[in-house]
Parts: structure tokens; sequence; C-alpha cells
């Protein structure tokens, strides 16, 4: 039994101008130990998905899933109550910009203890030993001042090295990441990568990584899930996606890598991801597909084998390859 | 810090010196003449009246009169009424307090119901509770203040007779002034029932004064909440599996006070103003009622002391909440 196993997770978004499906009927397992990072452009609902995992959604979202159990507990069918014990203490999740995903009114110090205190019942002395305990172990200097110290006195990177401190406060068994080293300078993007991997090798979590940079999912990550406008279309592990993607849209993403660029300009997927009002009748990503004919702009593809990476395509690529081998 | 509130003194002076042009100048302004008034019905023989007019100083050309007044604040030396002949320094002091006393109820009342009503209107954003807070806070602050004093008397005191019509306190009780505050004064006394009666007293002129701030407060903690509440720090508090009550109580509030404060602060202004439509109704005997009464008596020494002390009042309170801010928001305290 996997660690996390999502199974038809949609979530569904009420706007004025009707309903608009930001994830549409995604699977997802992530072991112990597992790193999986899941790839995608803006608005591929990668983070939407992982949000309505953790109950952060605003009213208006409507998540709903055959399954959606983690660690033996279906959190789709448990009260808010019960499943606030879990979240933030089994489950934690750090965010894209660590200067505004902390409160700015209370020192980091006692944002940390908050955690430990709610969670693990521990009293102050326990708490300020547990946080400085915390803050060596993510690698933030002089540890006791800077416990003292408020979000806005920090830069970015130590703030998310805090926000990450305050994830794995509790020993979650998976810590889902979303973008964090977006926000970052390309110095601190690494530290805070090898962190995360780090960690995940000491305390044995499972590591999910929400990205849209293909070179931090090439150095992190052991399996890769695409996904496009809500959908999942592809799913391998690292080193075999790389080499012989199998959706046009993972194979377009791998090409449009600056480091891959030969030319002049950079490479690119022209178009956009569909939106509310103009979500193709087929497969979604036809209208940039420069291999969709008319089959796939009328019939929505269904996932294919595992031997072709789950890839959601009528027309897989690099097929022959895997007959050869 | 002490460079900043010194700084913010020096702010004070010019409008401290408009207050004093402009009490001057209206009082003035109004037709009337206090020489007159004092005479009353029996009315002066002319002699006597170019007497007073001179041992006043009316005779002298008004830009003389300002710049005496003037230099004479300067001193400390708020002059001196014309009915009592008691320096107004001293009648404002002696009736500071029962405003004083007022005005602290009716901040209290307005924080009291103010904040948690905002908050439990923005937690339930569009639905019944919001609506319903919101529009009675509307029709609060919409509604004259004198209209809503007597319709509060003549129900609550003249129709249920729970409540006294007017004064501080029942005549039955006598103690000295020791504070001036009558809730503190009948406790000291030790009188039994003296207590009960003063809080019976204050009731609604307190909810009378309180309204207006009640609804301000009510709606500004509100639109501070429903933004704070869309802000990245509370995502991150719920994904900590932190409970409602805490995320809305501590870590929303404490954001969303910062603005709220503001108008806290602002609110001391016109509860101040509020206080003397407030004490003319409920014949309370603070400032407010001290102040009306000298303008219809043209006192003017007392309506020019009266309304720059006011004015002071509120300038003060003001830096008060500047420098609370840095209580509240961390980002501006200085290190």
């Amino acid at each position: 039994m996997s660690l996390l196993r999502l199974r038809n997770l949609s979530v569904e978004f009420a706007t004025t101008g009707g309903r608009f499906r930001a994830v549409d009927q995604v699977d997802l397992d992530v072991d112990k130990g597992d790193v999986l990072a899941i790839v995608g452009e803006s608005g591929s609902g990668k983070s939407v998905s992982m949000l309505a995992l953790m109950g952060l959604l605003p009213w208006t979202a409507k998540v709903t899933a055959d399954e959606m159990v983690f660690d033996g507990h279906d959190l789709s069918k448990m009260s808010a109550r019960a499943r606030r014990k879990i979240v933030g203490k089994d489950l934690a999740m750090i965010f894209q910009e660590p200067m505004s995903s902390l409160n700015p009114c209370f020192t980091v110090g006692f944002q940390i203890r908050e955690a430990l205190r709610i969670h693990l019942g521990m009293d102050r002395r326990a708490a300020q030993a547990r946080a400085l305990e915390l803050f060596e172990l993510v690698g933030i200097p002089d540890p006791e001042q800077r416990l003292k110290a408020f979000p806005h006195q920090m830069s970015g990177g130590m703030n998310q090295r805090v926000m990450i401190a305050m994830a794995i406060s509790c020993s979650p068994k998976l810590l889902i990441a979303d973008e964090p080293t977006t926000a970052l300078d390309v110095t601190i993007q690494a530290q805070i990568l090898d962190l995360l991997v780090r960690l995940r090798d000491e305390t044995g979590m499972g590591l999910v990584l929400i990205t849209h940079d293909m070179g931090v999912v090439a150095e992190t990550a052991q399996r890769v899930s695409v996904h496009y406008a809500g959908q999942k279309v592809e799913e391998q592990p690292v080193r075999p996606l790389f080499r012989s993607p199998h959706h046009p849209y993972t194979s377009a993403l791998l090409a449009a890598l600056p480091e891959r660029a030969t030319d002049k300009r950079l490479p690119t997927i022209p178009g956009v991801v569909p939106g509310q009002f103009d979500r193709p009748q087929g497969c979604l990503f036809s209208p940039r597909c420069p291999y969709a004919d008319d089959h796939c702009r009328k019939v929505p593809p269904a996932p294919r084998g595992p031997d072709l990476g789950l890839a959601r395509c009528h027309y897989p690529l690099n097929t022959d390859e895997r007959l050869a081998s | 810090m002490l460079r900043y509130v010194l700084s913010r003194f020096a702010t004070f002076l010019p409008t401290f010196i408009g207050v004093t042009l402009i009490s001057f100048a209206f009082i003035r302004v109004l037709p009337g003449d206090p020489i007159i008034v004092m005479a009353g019905e029996r009315g002066m023989s002319q002699e006597r009246y170019d007497e007073l007019v001179i041992q006043f100083g009316f005779d002298r050309p008004v830009l003389v009169q300002y710049w005496e007044y003037l230099t004479g604040v300067l001193q400390g030396d708020l002059g001196t009424s014309y009915v009592t002949k008691r320096p107004v320094w001293d009648e404002f002091f002696a009736l500071f307090p029962a405003t004083l006393e007022l005005s602290i109820c009716a901040m209290i009342f307005a924080v009291a119901l103010g904040l948690p009503a905002g908050v439990i209107a923005a937690m339930n954003r569009g639905k019944f509770y919001d609506r319903a807070l919101m529009s009675t806070a509307l029709i609060g602050y919409s509604m004259p203040i004198f209209w809503w004093a007597l319709l509060l008397i003549i129900v609550f005191s003249g129709n249920l007779g729970w409540t006294p019509v007017s004064g501080r306190i029942d005549l039955l009780y006598y103690f000295p002034d020791t504070t001036g505050f009558m809730l503190i004064d009948s406790l000291l006394s030790g009188q039994s029932g003296a207590f009960t009666s003063a809080v019976r007293h204050l009731i609604l002129p307190t909810i009378v004064l309180g309204t207006i701030p009640l609804a301000v407060i009510a709606r500004q903690t509100r639109s501070a909440m429903l933004e704070v509440l869309g802000e990245d720090y509370i995502r991150t508090a719920r994904a900590k599996g932190l409970p409602p009550g805490r995320i809305n109580g501590i870590h929303a509030l404490r954001n969303a006070l910062i603005p709220v404060i503001t108008v806290i602060g602002l609110s001391v202004g016109t509860l101040l103003a509020g206080a003397i439509l407030t004490e003319t109704i409920f014949s309370w005997p603070g400032i407010g009622k001290w102040m009306v009464d000298s303008i219809f008596r043209r006192d003017y020494p007392v309506v020019q002391g009266g309304l720059l002390l006011i004015a002071v009042m509120v300038m003060v309170v003001n830096l008060t909440v500047d420098l609370l801010y840095g209580l509240i928001n961390p980002k501006i305290r200085k290190r």
C-alpha cells in the first residue's frame, strides 16, 4: 500500500462564467522515500491538485475523488477536525513565496513552536529546544537569534528554510513542495533543493515537488508526472522520461529547455493552455500538437499502459525504441 | 524614537495655531454679544455697557485681541469665563472626567462589539450573518444621534422604566469627587446602590455615543479581515493544521488590527464631537454640555479654550495611535 494514493481526483471551481475544471481525473501514487516531480505549465492544475489534498482550497472549489488515501486514511471521508490532526503533522506543504507565506506579525520562532505545541503537545521549553534543533537541521546560522526574528528581517532563502523547518517540525511522512525555489536566486535554489533531498534521505519521507523547471526535475526527482490543462498526460521515472517521452507535450517541454536550444531563438510551444471557454472537444493538447489529426480533435484519448508512460495520447511517441529494447 | 515623537510634535504647532484662529474667529462671527447676554432681560444702561466693553477689551482691534489671546494661551493662560469668573482651565478639568468616563465606556462598547461583529461577518462572507451585521452597522452609522437617543429614552426609560432619563447618578447619593469618575467615586463612597445607580445612568449615553464608532469599527474590521484572510500566510496557517478559531482570532486578527487601530484613533475625534450632542440630550455634566451652554452665553474664553483643549486631545490620541502601530506591526518597529 503506497503512502499516498489518489484515484480519479477532480477539482471544479464555481465561477461567474460557470464551472471550471482545474483538475481532471488525476491518479497519483507516492511511496515512502519517493521523490515525485509534478511538472507542467501555469494553469495545468499541478498546485490545485495538491492544495485539494491538503484541504486548502477556497469554498468555491468542489473536490471529488474515488480515493484520496494518505497513510491508510481516506481524507475525503474525514471530518475537518480529524483532517487537521493529519494535515500539518504527517502531511506538510511549503509554498512558492516564502516572504508572504510567513505571518509578518509574529516571530518565526512563535510560528514554528506553534505547530509543535498544537500537534505534539510540547511545552514551551521542549518546543524551543526542538525549534533550535530544526533550525540547525535546515542550516540556519545563529539559530537562537534567528528564532526571535520577524520574517521581514530575513532573506527569501532564509525564510524558505524557516518554512521547511516548520513543515518538517512534526516529522511528516509526506512533504509537498509547491515551486519552493521559483522566487529565489539561482544559487539559493540549488541549496534549497539539496536540503530537501537531504531531508528526504535522512527521514525517509515522501517528497512531492511541484515545478515547471525541467532542470530541477532532472536533478532531484525519481519519478515525473507531467500535467497539462488539469490532466496527467504522462508519468515515467526520470531517466526514461528524458530519454524517450511518449506524450507530444512532454516531448515539446523537453525540446523547449534552453539548455537544449541550438538555434538563435529559444524553442517554445506555440499557443497557451486552454482555459474555461476554449476547452477542446477531443485531446486537450490537440490545438498545440504538431502531430494532431481529426481523430485527436474529436475523441479524447484515454491513458495508455504503463509501458507507454500512461500517456494520454492516440499516437504516443518513441514506441519503436520500446520495441527495440 | 524620541526624534520621531519630537518631529510629530513640531507638526502640532501649525494645527494648534490654526485651531486658536478658527475658534477665536468663529465665535465672534456668530451674531450676539456676550455683554447683552450677560445683562439678561433687565438690560443695562449705555454707560455700564461702554464700561464693560472696555473692561473686556472689545474696543481694541480684533487682531490685537487675538494676539493677546494667543500669547496668553502659549503661556498656559486660557482666560477666565465671563459667566462664572473661574479660569477656563479649572472649569475644563472639573468637567472633563465626566466626558472621559462616558467616552471610555462608549469606546469599550464600540470595540467590544465592533471587533467580534467584523470578524464574524468576515468569516461568514456573503451569508446571512454577514448581511445582517453589515446592514445593522449601516443603519447605526446613518442614524441621527439625537433621534436614536430619544428613541432609546422613550423605550427604555419611558415605556419600560429600566434606565434613568438623565444625569450621572441618583440625587439620593452624595459623595465627594475624588477622581471625577462616577464609577470609581461611587465605589469608593461605599454607599450601597451608588455604583449600580451610576452604571444605570451610563448605559443609554454609552450606547448612543458608541453607536457610530461601533458601526465604523465593525465595517473596517470586516474589510481588513477579508483582505488578510486571502493572504499566503493564512494558507500556511491552515496548512499547519491549526484550528479555525486560532487562524481567525490570532493569525488573521493581529494583521487586520493594523488598519482598525487607525479607525479607532480617528473615532476619538468623532466621539468628542458626538459627546456634545449626547451630553446635551442626557444632561450629562461634561465638557460637551459645557461647550453648548457657553456658546449660547457667548462665553468667548470658554468656547475658545474648550475647542482648543479638545483639538489637542484629538492630536495627542492620534499620536498615541501612531506610536501604537509599532507594538502591533513589527515591520515599523524600531530596533
